[in-house]
């Protein structure tokens, strides 16, 4: 199969339960050895999104390919060729690591099965636990071994839901040095998480609410797309101030991080209107720019007045 | 205990919580509250173990206004419906054997003329006393007839037959179990009631525990297709169902005495037929239940009437029609026809027969339903 231009490319993808647009006219395109962060709040169509790309949901409507194959009708082509790490352990808790290893391989029909697993277990470093029942793996480990299980196929692309959902930040960082080694290696990964800092090592990013997709490109792009101002307050009763200013005009978000405040909104200009009466002696402004994380509050507080 | 710690707002919190869950589940609330009402009315009305109304045939060699009371005398007594009369002892073996008739008159040639004389003559009932319990009422009421039922016929010179000893003989053969010895009939019954339990119960779990823990959207996820997966989940436990069925036949053999007329071997081949059937109904109900105690229970619901209604607790002619129709859809029933048949009968393949293909039928039905409800997404 020669490198088509995008591994996923899809447009118009619906899916409804019960009436409940869950996933909205969705278009998606994804480049090879790109790591595309999935961004949203919880129950916002992420993982119906994953399910549908890896042939575990049917859409309702769409159209597309993943893979080079056809999303509605070809996906057991597209399960061939496809990891999906669920966001809850899934793999069987009264198998030892190598059992687990060697039953994926074998549903995947894995040339030289063996060699795989050995291959597998030795960059898990688990090589001495091998039977050790996976059940008794912490969630590190477990989250370990299920990347490694979705990887022992070789496939051309990864799709992970909240991999590091409850993982300690050693082993998130570890995770992620993995995910950058397999993306430099040729391997596209679609990954859907709630933390900051995992978006911004995103290569692209795309921001779903109430099954719409609000926002996509690169982190800067996303940002900049936002057009949003935030001003940085240091000073006195912080909370005080920030109770003042919620609800004035062009005000959109007040956070308070400690002893500074952030303050932000899209409307530049009424934004600075409202600010200008606390804009004295004792408080120190300062224009900063949007975090990734004001931008994303900004959408989904959108988001929930036009869709809700 | 220590009652003082005994707090009764916290305990009932606890019972209300229960409350709240158990009307959430509404297919456990059901089978809490429906289920025992209909097996109550279905039970009740269809267990007999009196039965009455038994298939008989009679061969009539002897056409004779005897042979004609005595037949009247059968029917009139409510435990016999004649449905057949066969020419030949090779015929009334042969019904016996498939299971047609209960019992069999046989009324020899000459048994009107040697009655008038005084000789005694016999008259053979005989009975397929795989179950004893199913036959010892008729029998008895048989038995009860001869003293006086030709009395009416008696009359004038033959008078003095009516006086003293009965005017003839009822020579009784039950056949196949001729001791009445129950275990006959239980333990060879056993071996369909134990697989019929364990083997709908082990498949029944095997899906929903895969739903349970989560592993089933993984497990969809990969390539792997409906029928490798159902199938997959089946083969370990015929292995398990032949180390039982082994274990019973052993036991039969060497604690119970069970006769083993028949093919052991053939009774094994045919055992794969019934195992495969109740694996079969395991992996339907695994597909429908939500979680494994609805699994549980669909097996308890599927497993009462197999036990009740086919005939390995109460005379299956016992029961009134309607309850004879459910009890010939269960597997169970055919299949305890067919080892009873085997080990007390000697009965091979041919007699067998009407027994197998409603086994089969009922086989591809179900694994029909199993590999069509089993979804390969998580829609």
């Amino acid at each position: 199969m020669s490198t088509p231009e995008f591994i996923i490319d899809v447009r118009g993808v619906t899916k409804q339960f019960g009436g409940r647009v869950v996933v909205n006219d969705i278009a998606m395109q994804v480049r090879p050895g790109e790591i595309y962060g999935f961004l949203g709040p919880n129950g916002s169509g992420k993982t119906t999104f994953l399910r549908m790309l890896c042939g575990l949901l049917t859409p309702d409507g769409g159209s597309g390919h993943c893979l080079g194959y056809d999303i509605l009708k070809q996906s057991a082509e597209i399960k061939k060729h496809a990891g999906y790490m669920t966001q809850r352990f899934s793999f069987y808790e009264d198998l030892t690591i190598e059992e687990n290893l060697d039953f994926i391989a074998r549903i995947y029909e894995v040339k030289d099965r063996q060699a795989a697993v050995e291959q597998s277990l030795e960059r898990l470093t688990m090589t001495a636990r091998r039977r050790q029942l996976a059940g008794t793996l912490s969630g590190g480990w477990k989250q370990r071994l299920a990347l490694a299980a979705c990887l022992i196929h070789q496939p051309q692309l990864l799709l992970l839901d909240e991999p590091t959902a409850g993982v300690d930040p050693k082993a998130r960082r570890d995770f992620w040095e993995e995910i950058h080694q397999l993306a430099a290696d040729g391997l596209t990964v679609l990954i859907t998480t709630h933390y900051m800092d995992e978006a911004e090592r995103c290569t692209k990013l795309a921001y779903i609410a109430y099954g719409n997709l609000l926002a996509q490109g690169t982190v800067d792009e996303v940002v900049a797309s936002a057009r949003l101002t935030t001003w940085e307050v240091v000073g006195k009763n912080l909370h005080a101030v920030a109770d003042q200013l919620r609800g004035k005009p062009g005000v959109e978000q007040v956070v308070v991080f400690g002893t500074t405040l952030h303050v932000s909104g899209r409307d530049a200009v009424r934004l600075r209107e409202s600010i200008a009466p606390w804009m004295r002696e004792e408080y120190r402004w300062h224009p900063i720019a949007s975090g990734l994380e004001d931008v994303f509050i900004s959408l989904m507080e959108t988001a929930a007045d036009n869709f809700k | 205990m220590s009652f003082a710690r005994f707090n009764f707002k916290r305990f009932g919190a606890v019972v209300m919580k229960e409350f709240i869950q158990m009307r959430r589940d509404r297919l456990t609330f059901g089978m809490m509250v429906g289920v025992p009402m209909i097996q109550l009315i279905l039970f009740g009305y269809a267990i007999n173990s009196n039965p009455k109304h038994l298939p008989t045939a009679v061969y009539a060699a002897d056409n004779s206004v005897f042979s004609r009371t005595f037949v009247q005398g059968l029917r009139n007594s409510s435990y016999f419906d004649i449905i057949r009369e066969p020419r030949t002892t090779a015929e009334i073996n042969r019904l016996l054997a498939e299971n047609t008739v209960q019992f069999a008159v046989t009324i020899p040639v000459d048994f009107s003329r040697k009655l008038v004389r005084g000789e005694r003559p016999d008259l053979l009932l005989e009975a397929d006393a795989t179950d004893p319990t199913a036959v010892g009422y008729a029998i008895a009421a048989v038995n009860g007839l001869v003293p006086t039922i030709f009395n009416r016929d008696l009359t004038g010179p033959l008078a003095p037959l009516q006086a003293g000893s009965p005017p003839f003989n009822l020579v009784v053969h039950q056949h196949y179990n001729p001791e009445n010895i129950t275990q006959y009939n239980i333990v060879p019954g056993l071996m369909g009631v134990m697989l019929t339990m364990t083997m709908i119960m082990i498949t029944a779990l095997a899906i929903t525990r895969e739903r349970e823990r989560g592993t089933m959207e993984n497990l969809l996820s990969t390539p792997v297709r409906p029928g490798e997966v159902l199938l997959g989940k089946i083969v370990p436990y015929i292995g398990v169902g032949y180390v039982q069925v082994t274990l019973i036949l052993l036991a039969a053999k060497f604690l119970f005495d069970v006769p083993m007329i028949g093919s052991v071997p053939l009774l094994l081949v045919l055992v794969l037929l019934f195992i495969v059937a109740n694996l079969a109904v395991g992996i339907t109900f695994s597909t429908v239940a939500k979680n494994q105690l609805q699994a549980m229970q669909m097996t308890f619901f599927f497993f009462l009437p197999s036990l009740l209604l086919s005939g390995y607790m109460f005379p299956f002619r016992g029961m009134p029609g309607w309850a004879q129709d459910i009890g010939e859809v269960l597997p169970l029933t055919h299949f305890l026809r067919v080892v009873r048949g085997i080990l007390l009968k000697g009965n091979g393949l041919p007699e067998l027969m009407p027994d197998l293909w409603p086994m089969a039928l009922f086989l591809a039905v179900m694994l029909t339903v199993g590999i069509k409800r089993y979804r390969q997404t998580l829609d």
